[in-house]
């Protein structure tokens, strides 16, 4: 049995949840509603850029931020 | 309001050029901190800044559709410049400015790399060296600086073509609080443009700078957090340009003795 078939847990902007193991970022983000233009992701503290999106999978127990256009200074 | 228009008294056009960029305007605002998102955008429209300032934040609206604030800003006439403000080590802002180009698409990143928390006061050492790893990765880095010449010269140095030096410390709207140093700061970097960035909280905080010789001034909290943001954004367009425009004409020096500015010739005699 593949193993990314299994259930894995992650952290998305800090809060945990549970996700399909075989489902790589790309789809992630699509279902979870993001559009892929206006958010930029890190996993584990490291830069993803949308170029790796299709190919990257997650694994157990990664942390996933998500950031998103905001006001500064 | 007034349509700011920036032609010095020759009638030709002030430009000026940042890594290759030529621009009209001297002001660069933030985003930040407006009563709304609609006076923020009339704030922007209004003070003629053709770059505003923005970040990278936590996705707020958990894939609901597009950021609000996004949809504010996208069709201003204006260049987006991402910060990494709240970034404290050189691994946090050269991951956060590799996001913000991927988001953003663009090489410009604002480099704030925070020292201490209580002056928000940038880590020369971390900032140095940030800048480094960023100009060599091909980003067109501002950073976020002090006043010290040797950290300036350093980050030129580094890549840097374009060096943002605070007036004092982030939202605290004391002006230039080291005007010595700043001038220092302008003499010895004559060919690189600088850019005044925190600090400022009155149009004539940016009059003063301006006629310093500084190419810009980028400000936000004296304008979102003004009573009346938007007619607060046209007075410190207005005085940008009325600092440059003094700049341009040649001040006079001050001096001790005072030299009456009506002639004598013609006095008469009453007494």
């Amino acid at each position: 049995m593949n193993e990314r078939l299994d259930p894995i847990q992650v952290a998305i902007n800090g809060k945990k949840q549970s996700l399909e193991g075989s489902t790589n970022l790309a789809e992630i983000l699509k279902k979870m509603g993001y559009e892929s233009s206006l958010v930029a992701i890190a996993v584990n503290e490291e830069f993803v850029p949308k170029g790796r999106w299709q190919s990257f999978y997650l694994k157990n127990g990664d942390r996933l931020e998500v950031l998103a256009p905001m006001v500064g200074g | 309001m007034t349509n700011i228009k920036h032609e010095i008294n020759n009638g030709s056009e002030d430009l000026w050029t940042v890594y290759g960029t030529t621009l009209q305007s001297r002001l660069f605002l933030g985003t930040a901190g407006y009563p709304s998102l609609d006076v923020m955008r009339h704030a922007i429209e209004t003070s003629g800044a053709q770059v505003i300032t923005v970040s990278l934040r936590r996705e707020q609206a958990h894939g609901s559709g597009t950021s609000p604030f996004w949809t504010f800003i996208k069709d201003l006439p204006a260049r987006i410049l991402p910060n990494t403000a709240g970034c404290r080590t050189v691994k946090e802002a050269v991951t956060t400015a590799h996001m913000a180009r991927d988001l953003f698409d663009t090489p410009w990143i604002k480099l704030e790399v925070i020292g201490d928390d209580y002056t928000l006061q940038p880590d020369p050492f971390a900032l140095v060296e940030a800048a480094r790893v960023l100009c060599l990765e091909g980003f067109e880095v501002f950073p976020y600086t002090t006043d010290d010449l040797i950290v300036g010269q350093k980050l030129v140095d580094a890549g840097c073509r374009v060096l943002m030096p605070w007036a004092s410390p982030i939202g605290t709207g004391r002006g230039l609080a080291n005007p010595s140093a700043l001038a220092a700061m302008r003499q010895r970097f004559a060919t690189i443009p600088l850019v005044i960035d925190a600090g400022i909280g009155r149009p004539s905080h940016g009059v003063i700078a301006m006629e310093m010789g500084f190419d810009g001034l980028l400000l936000n909290t004296a304008v979102a957090r003004a009573a009346k943001p938007i007619p607060m954004a046209e007075s410190f367009a207005l005085a940008v340009k009325a600092g440059r425009q003094g700049f341009l004409s040649g001040l006079m020096e001050p001096r001790y003795g005072a030299v009456p500015s009506t002639p004598d010739l013609g006095l008469p005699y009453l007494r």
